[in-house]
């Protein structure tokens, strides 16, 4: 099981927007995908309704989990960009 | 005189001027009571398995084409109605033994009511999925998915709200105005409709009496929505209308007169979502950021942690841009759950604003605390301001509990006659002054606001009105600190010209009022706002006062109010 802790990039936290390209590339990923505050409740990466249920906001710190390293560091990497930005 | 059409006022949400048949937005279809529970789970399942997927086929269907808001809108619905969470609830509650639509239905609230409770944006995301809840009963009912009718002429659009969904499904070209009841500037549709360039006007209580198909004309940067009006009006409206576009040219940036005498114009909000589209705005800050919408529908107040991150985001959102929040002003209309001192014979005369404070344990020393801590986290220009103020002793209890907390620029509100005559001992204690226009002519003219019929006694142009500004503009003036205006009357360009010739700093309004209000400044001198608002002080009536300055300023002001 792979894991990383990674800071929140978006100007809005995950919200509408990066909540969607962040839900879209963890269906994507074809493996499960959890994520959570560090030490909170772990929620279900393809379900946009438990992402933004979450509440995270701009330079909060979120865990991603999955079986696969590689979609762990693509993930954190999307989670670290601005996406209100692209 | 002739018969004038009836005119309804709201709240103006984007510019413009839409003339066309009112059509209605189809009611959205309910569960029925008593629904049966399906065959099996299996049958259920598959049933609204199906009705989810036809919803987020349709939704990206009407995606492509649609603008980029529109196109994220529909993006972000297609992605809930495929949620696996939501799936997971929907055969929790078909399992308990609800049929098809109340499964789909409760499941969908359950999860609005999650992102409602966590406030701010998120909460603004709970339309969303009860659009797409909607949507879903609808289909399963085999009803047509409620959304906006596609008539295939052009029409004005009303509903008691437009959810974001289907605000971003609204074509230009044959949605002409959108009229809402609900929502305040604050809603997203506003900001849509905006973004769109579909003049909206929100807010106006009256319309849903208004007739099917009848002829309306939506000024959209007036807020006014004028039913069934003759063919001359309409001729009016429209030569009104393409004066207004033609004098806005050429106008942009800061706001000062014409002499270079600068005149900060600012945004009147109550909700985070516009904060983070103020960048639409040619705009210099917020000069009011309402923060009720942060205590409404709840049970219990905000704690200091959540009360930080919203506006924190709040702060972020603006980028950089100067901002006066509001503590909170709860009582009279707009009483609170949490925060309940009962029915008043005279609630506009009772326990509200700075009033209630101390009143409800620490609710304003969180508030001011959670300001404190988030202006220092994002390093913004945060100045915090108390509503409803007396007296001196107020304003000083005010400035020494946010000073305490590290809040260093603070002001109150002028909304009581008391304020405006006490104004240069008030200015004592704190940094600046705001005017609250619609309440102080409430107060100066003992006339209730929520009253139609006083609307006469309440015209901002009234004489007494008018001094009690000169005299708290006037007093501010000697000590050098800022007297601003947040009330309605900024956004009126002939009187945004008296208000700065009687003193005022700075004017705050509703958004799409502003570029009118720029353009008439940068007409007029300092020494010509300081003569026009002689000429109104002198005059008998609000009528004759309107008049005397339409008659001594620049023909350009006729064009743009």
């Amino acid at each position: 099981m792979a894991s990383k802790t990674v800071t929140i990039g978006s100007r809005t936290g995950l919200h509408a927007r990066p909540a969607a390209v962040f839900v879209e590339a963890a269906r994507a990923a074809g493996v499960p995908v959890r994520v959570g505050r560090p030490g909170g409740a772990q929620v279900n990466a393809a379900s946009i309704l438990a992402v933004m249920g979450l509440g995270v906001e701009h330079a909060d710190q979120v865990v991603v989990t999955s079986d696969s390293q590689e979609t762990v560091d693509q993930l954190a990497e999307l989670l670290a960009r601005d996406l209100d930005e692209d | 005189m002739e018969a004038s059409a009836r005119v309804i006022r709201g709240i103006p949400a984007s510019p413009g001027l839409g003339v066309g048949p009112l059509v209605r937005l189809p009611r959205r279809v309910a569960p029925p009571a008593d629904e049966p529970a399906p065959a099996t789970l299996e049958d259920g399942l598959a049933e609204v398995a199906a009705a989810l997927e036809q919803v987020a086929q349709g939704m990206e269907a009407r995606a492509e084409g649609a603008t980029e808001a529109a196109k994220a809108v529909m993006r972000a619905g297609a992605l809930i109605a495929r949620d696996p969470d939501l799936a997971d609830l929907v055969r929790d509650r078909i399992a308990e033994g609800l049929g098809v639509t109340s499964a789909v239905a409760a499941a969908a609230d359950s999860f609005a009511a999650q992102l409602e409770s966590l406030g701010g944006l998120m909460a603004e995301r709970a339309a969303d999925v009860r659009d797409v809840r909607d949507r879903a009963v609808a289909r399963l009912l085999g009803q047509p998915e409620s959304g906006v009718p596609r008539l295939g002429w052009p029409f004005v659009l009303t509903a008691d709200e437009v959810s974001p969904a289907e605000a971003a499904t609204l074509d230009p070209a044959l949605c002409l105005a959108i009229v809402t009841t609900g929502g305040g500037p604050t809603s997203h549709t506003a900001i849509l409709a905006a973004q769109l360039g579909i003049p909206a006007v929100v807010g106006a209580r009256g319309i849903e009496t208004a007739p099917e198909r009848v002829t309306v004309a939506v000024d959209g940067g007036r807020g006014e929505v004028e039913i069934d009006p003759s063919p001359a009006r309409l001729e009016q409206l429209r030569t009104r209308e393409d004066a207004r576009k033609r004098a806005l040219e050429g106008f942009s940036g800061r706001g000062a007169t014409k002499d270079g005498h600068p005149v900060p114009l600012l945004a009147n909000l109550g909700a985070l979502a516009e904060a983070v589209r103020l960048g639409a705005w040619d705009v210099e800050g917020v000069g009011l950021f309402r923060t009720e919408f942060l205590f409404m529908d709840r049970d219990r107040a905000p704690s200091v942690g959540e009360q930080e991150a919203i506006y924190r985001r709040l702060f972020n959102g603006i980028g950089g841009l100067p901002v006066t929040v509001r503590t909170l002003d709860a009582g009279s209309d707009k009483p609170l759950r949490f925060a309940d001192l009962g029915l008043e014979d005279n609630p506009a005369l009772g326990q509200r604003g700075i009033r209630t404070a101390g009143k409800f344990g620490s609710l304003l020393d969180d508030q001011l605390a959670a300001l404190a801590q988030a202006a220092e986290r994002t390093g913004a220009d945060v100045r915090v301001m108390a509503p409803m103020v007396a007296t001196e002793a107020e304003a000083e209890w005010f400035a020494g509990r946010a000073r305490a907390r590290g809040l260093e620029r603070v002001g109150v509100m002028v909304e009581t006659p008391a304020a405006a005559l006490m104004a240069g001992r008030i200015l004592r204690q704190v940094d600046f002054i705001s005017i609250g226009s619609n309440d102080l002519a409430q107060y100066t003219m003992a006339a209730d606001r929520l009253r139609p019929e006083l609307a006469g006694l309440l015209d901002p142009w009234q004489p007494a009105v008018l001094q009690l500004i000169g005299l708290a503009a006037e007093a501010a003036g000697s000590t050098g600190k800022p007297v601003g205006l947040c009330g309605e009357a900024g956004g009126d360009p002939a009187l945004a010209l008296v208000l700065i010739g009687l003193g005022v700093t700075s004017l705050s309004m509703a958004p799409p009022k502003i570029a009118s209000v720029r353009a008439a400044l940068a007409s007029h001198d300092l020494r010509h706002c300081r003569d026009l608002a002689g000429a109104a002080l002198a005059a008998p009536t609000p009528a004759a006062a309107k008049q005397a300055v339409l008659d001594a300023a620049a023909p350009i002001l006729a064009a743009l109010t």
